[in-house]
């Protein structure tokens, strides 16, 4: 599988996506710096995690017009599939690649810590490795991850079943307590109606390993993967 | 032609004291130049001649520390240290103060020093992969304590995280002695090839010196003197002497470095720190032994109409003289150009051995390189000691009597409570290297580039240096050393940050002396050398200096044969043990501090050879992967220490021990014993362990095991989950969280 990695000056994750990509799931990844106005031959890009431009005016809010993301936005119309990490996230939603928008957590501080997900759609390109009933550990890292959409589009998405993960308890129940960040309705990951475009706040590509001692963000990674294997042997038959 | 001090008119001796200099300063200044100085010069001696650019109170005993070793790459001297890992990888790091300015404005203050220290690092050709903080600040109940703790926290994660580097490890301390006068000292390890390091020298007649990175403004104009000089009521007025940082540009100039280091363009680099384009500048040259010409008006300007004067003595942040070599001037554009940051051919190296400065074509400056920099005035401050044995503080009239209510009560305080509010809002785990997280110790990063792992911690027992500084500056080194040991891995060497008040007090200086020895005496005993370091004086407000806080940052090596080991329990029906040390006392404990409000009595001198078996002993177990969990025996002692242990934050399981005796009681929950530790392993290793232990010559005492939802310790039996509770709670109220989330 060919995964784009995009660049921009303050990505800071974008090294921790091209390790677990390449070194954990054996996927050829190029990287690409945000003035690219192309990508390269790609099955998957991934927007990472950090401060693209600084983000000191509201986050993404700058990247949203960097001369890569046309290509991106053409990349997903066709079709490819497009998964934004936390920044990778607010880039996606001022981009209007996804609905909603981001606040500053409720707390108004950042937040690193574990957190656990409910999987609310096994059925999509991003989540359908990952069992029934499974909750996932995975760790967040971010300053604006509180989540916000009209109700007419926060109805919209569920009826679509856009809603992928929500912070929950480890045993899988929404809670005010196990939501860190305000996001409405527990939101931490959502995809398009299309289903080819996944932004999620939590960082699955640091729980991907044994080694670090969490390993739920492998099923995501899986999950694309077992997808795009399908995919492409249902085109060579 | 000789000076006397009659040469010294009133206009002189006025610019002498707005510029922090002496008198006698003065006149030496007359007689290096043979002349009366230009204003600017006066700037510069100021700038270079400051106790923090100068070192000019602490040069002769630092040189009493031991820096060498097989271990060592890079001693001091240079903008780091390193240490060699395996595979020619170095592990490149320092520590720095930056309490002066994190006192006056917290966010800024802390998140410049940040930005400074991960400069140091990365200038020498590291990619910096951790950031530790020591952050001291007033007691608790002080009411300014809220407002410094969330700023320079607010600060530290502003910087770091955007960075991109995680913050693992450090300690968050409170106690009344630094109420006025808070302290911010922030690590950074980087990771190198061996052939791939970067010195800050300006080697080369005729190689063009330029100026890379962010603009200069007028900000932190005389940083380096504000922070070489004691605070009085005015501190507020300092506030623009405080430099802003903005870590985006860093993470551009980061990259940008890194990515200069693979071309053929580098002779010398060094980053604007303190005392900004004026110490880089001199620095340079010094270490080279050359001059450096600079024609000022090239420098990269933020504004109109700034004079020579601020822009070499502006302290604005994210820039760096780079010396390069003659005809790769289109490459080194090219790359600041890709990552939109300023480049500018400001000068070259020349072999005048003096630094001379233009502005439009007119000299401004003139003035020899030795002098200012190593060559400034040393002196040997006067010292005075102060006893070591103190009376024993009383109880006060609220603390509890019995050993449980102790302990609920303890660990609810923010003296003793859950760090998790702290280190939570840094991104502890960008970079995919963090395999032991804050919280239990030190911190574990995995280094695939060196087949294996770094062990980190920060550490000062300033309690301990209260009673006497140079008995708490072994503990120092041997707390670092044993946590550093309990997670598998073997110490190798530290960077020191030492904080002091006024030296031109005897009785500080003599604390300042005593903690060099100590530190010595530890650093030696260990094998663990001083590869860099920085010291803060005139930490003294109203002429109340802090206590003595010779603050260290520690990195240890372990291979990947090693499983690293927590600093928690998450299992139940294991055994616990006590690696016993010293024997406990409460003199300068943390049970003393918080019950009687002080600290007293007298400390018994640690027993190296102890320590480095028990140490020893912990690297085994964990070699032999015998050992699920091991923990310092620290601030607290026994309870307190077993307590955090068992808080991992996912599954809550209390402890019976049983057979742990509570004769003598307070002393033995609550006393801290140097060189002490406790383990926990599954009961199958038990018998090995004994065996090991005896083989070792270490004494081991089995305290019980883990399990049930109680804390049972002798006498103390407590409700594991409302423990808990105040404990995570205990920081919320000083940090402004509200305790239902």
């Amino acid at each position: 599988m060919k995964v784009s990695v995009l660049v921009f000056p303050g990505s800071n994750c974008d090294q921790d996506c091209r390790h677990v990509c390449e070194k954990v799931f054996g996927c050829s990844v190029e990287m690409v710096w945000h003035r690219e106005t192309k990508l390269p031959p790609t099955d998957l890009v991934v927007i990472p995690g950090g401060f693209s431009y600084g983000d000191y005016l509201r986050a993404g809010a700058i990247a949203r017009f960097a001369p890569i993301m046309a290509a991106v936005q053409e990349h997903a119309e066709n079709g490819g599939l497009v998964f934004g990490i936390c920044n990778g996230f607010q880039i996606l939603l001022e981009a209007g690649m996804l609905p909603g928008a981001m606040r500053m957590n409720k707390d108004r501080r950042f937040i690193c810590k574990d957190i656990h997900l409910k999987v609310e759609n096994h059925e999509s390109a991003f989540s359908s490795a990952i069992p029934e009933g499974k909750t996932l550990k995975v760790p967040i890292a971010h300053h604006e991850g509180n989540w916000v959409a009209s109700e007419e589009t926060y109805q919209r998405v569920i009826d679509q079943g856009q809603i992928l993960f929500r912070y929950a308890t480890a045993e899988g129940e929404l809670t005010p307590e196990s939501n860190p960040n305000g996001s409405m309705g527990n939101v931490a990951g959502l995809i398009n109606s299309q289903g080819n475009v996944l932004g999620m706040m939590p960082h699955p590509e640091r729980a991907s390993e044994t080694e670090l001692g969490i390993t739920d963000g492998s099923y995501i990674f899986e999950s694309i993967l077992q997808n795009f294997n399908q995919r492409a042997s249902s085109i060579v038959s | 032609m000789t000076y006397s001090m009659s040469d010294i008119t009133p206009a002189y001796a006025e610019a002498l004291e707005s510029h922090g200099l002496t008198q006698d300063e003065g006149l030496r200044i007359l007689n290096i130049l043979e002349r009366k100085p230009l204003p600017l010069e006066v700037g510069l001696f100021s700038a270079m001649w400051s106790e923090h650019c100068s070192y000019k109170s602490s040069r002769i005993h630092l040189g009493k520390l031991p820096t060498e070793g097989p271990q060592v790459a890079i001693g001091p001297g240079e903008n780091a240290g390193a240490v060699k890992l395996n595979n020619g990888i170095l592990a490149v790091f320092k520590m720095e103060s930056h309490n002066h300015p994190s006192y006056i404005e917290p966010f800024q203050g802390a998140a410049t020093g940040v930005g400074g220290i991960l400069r140091d690092v990365f200038t020498m050709g590291a990619r910096p992969i951790a950031n530790l903080n020591s952050i001291r600040f007033g007691s608790t109940e002080h009411p300014k304590t809220p407002h410094l703790l969330l700023g320079v926290v607010g600060g530290i994660a502003f910087y770091g995280n955007c960075m991109g580097v995680p913050t693992v490890a450090g300690e968050t301390e409170f106690h009344a002695g630094y109420d006025d006068n808070i302290l911010v000292n922030a690590m950074t390890v980087g990771i190198a090839k061996e052939d791939g390091i970067f010195l800050g020298a300006a080697e080369g007649i005729g190689n063009p010196v330029f100026y890379v990175g962010s603009r200069t403004g007028r900000d932190g104009i005389h940083g380096a003197t504000m922070a070489s000089a004691s605070f009085d009521d005015e501190a507020e007025a300092k506030r623009p002497t405080v430099q802003v940082g903005d870590p985006f540009t860093e993470k551009k100039l980061l990259e940008a470095c890194l990515e200069l280091f693979k071309e053929d363009v580098v002779v010398g680099i060094q980053d604007m720190g303190a005392a900004g384009l004026t110490s880089s500048t001199f620095e340079m040259a010094d270490r080279a032994g050359k001059g450096i010409r600079i024609d000022l008006e090239q420098v990269p300007m933020r504004e109109e109409g700034m004079v020579p004067y601020e822009l070499m003595l502006s302290e604005s942040q994210e820039r760096m003289l780079v010396v390069a070599r003659k005809g790769s001037e289109a490459s080194l554009q090219r790359i600041f150009e890709k990552w939109d940051l300023a480049c500018a051919q400001i000068g070259e190296v020349t072999d005048s051995g003096r630094v001379e400065l233009f502005w439009h074509g007119d000299q401004v400056a003139n003035v020899p390189v030795h002098k200012l920099a190593t060559g400034a005035p040393k002196y040997d401050r006067p010292t005075r000691p102060r006893p070591t044995t103190h009376p024993i503080p009383e109880l006060l009239p609220a603390a509890p009597d019995d050993p449980g209510a102790m302990l609920h009560s303890i660990l609810s305080n923010p003296i003793a409570g859950s760090r998790s509010p702290v280190y939570e809002q840094y991104d502890h785990m960008v970079q995919v290297r963090t395999m032991v997280r804050p919280g239990g110790g030190a911190a574990v990063l995995r280094v695939p580039e060196a087949e294996g792992m770094i062990s980190v911690a920060s550490e000062c027992a300033h309690r301990a240096c209260i009673l006497d500084p140079r008995e708490g500056a072994r503990r120092t080194v041997a707390d670092a050393a044993r946590k550093i040991s309990a997670t598998g891995a073997l110490p190798l060497a530290i960077t020191d940050c030492l904080n002091f008040g006024n030296p031109e007090v005897p009785e500080v200086m003599w604390e300042f002396v005593e903690a060099i020895e100590g530190l010595k005496e530890g650093c030696l005993a260990l094998n663990t050398p001083v590869v860099s370091g920085n010291v803060s004086f005139y930490n003294e407000t109203r002429d109340q200096s802090i206590p003595p806080s010779p603050t260290i940052g520690m990195v240890g090596w372990m291979d990947n044969e090693i499983q690293p080991v927590p600093g928690f329990v998450r299992e139940d029906g294991l055994e616990l043990w006590l690696v016993k040390g010293a024997e406990p006392s409460l003199d300068g404990s943390l049970w003393q501090q918080y019950f009687c409000g002080t600290v007293g009595g007298e400390l018994s001198k640690m027993d190296f050879e102890i320590e480095s078996r028990i140490q020893s002993f912990a690297r085994t177990l964990a070699k032999k992967k015998l050992v699920a969990a091991a923990r310092n025996l620290g601030s607290g002692g026994l309870a307190v220490s077993l307590a955090k242990m068992l808080f991992n934050g996912e599954k809550l399981m209390g402890l019976k021990c049983g057979s742990f005796s509570s004769e003598d009681g307070t002393r033995r929950y609550f006393g801290e014993a140097p060189s002490s530790m406790i383990l926990a392993s599954a009961a199958g290793h038990r018998a090995e362990i004994i065996a090991l232990a005896k083989e070792a010559n270490v004494e081991l005492q089995a305290l019980g095991q883990t399990g049930g939802q109680e804390f049972n310790l002798g006498d103390i039996h407590l409700d594991i989950n409302r423990l808990y509770g105040a404990w995570k709670a205990a920081l919320n109220p000083l940090m402004g969280i509200s305790n239902d989330c």
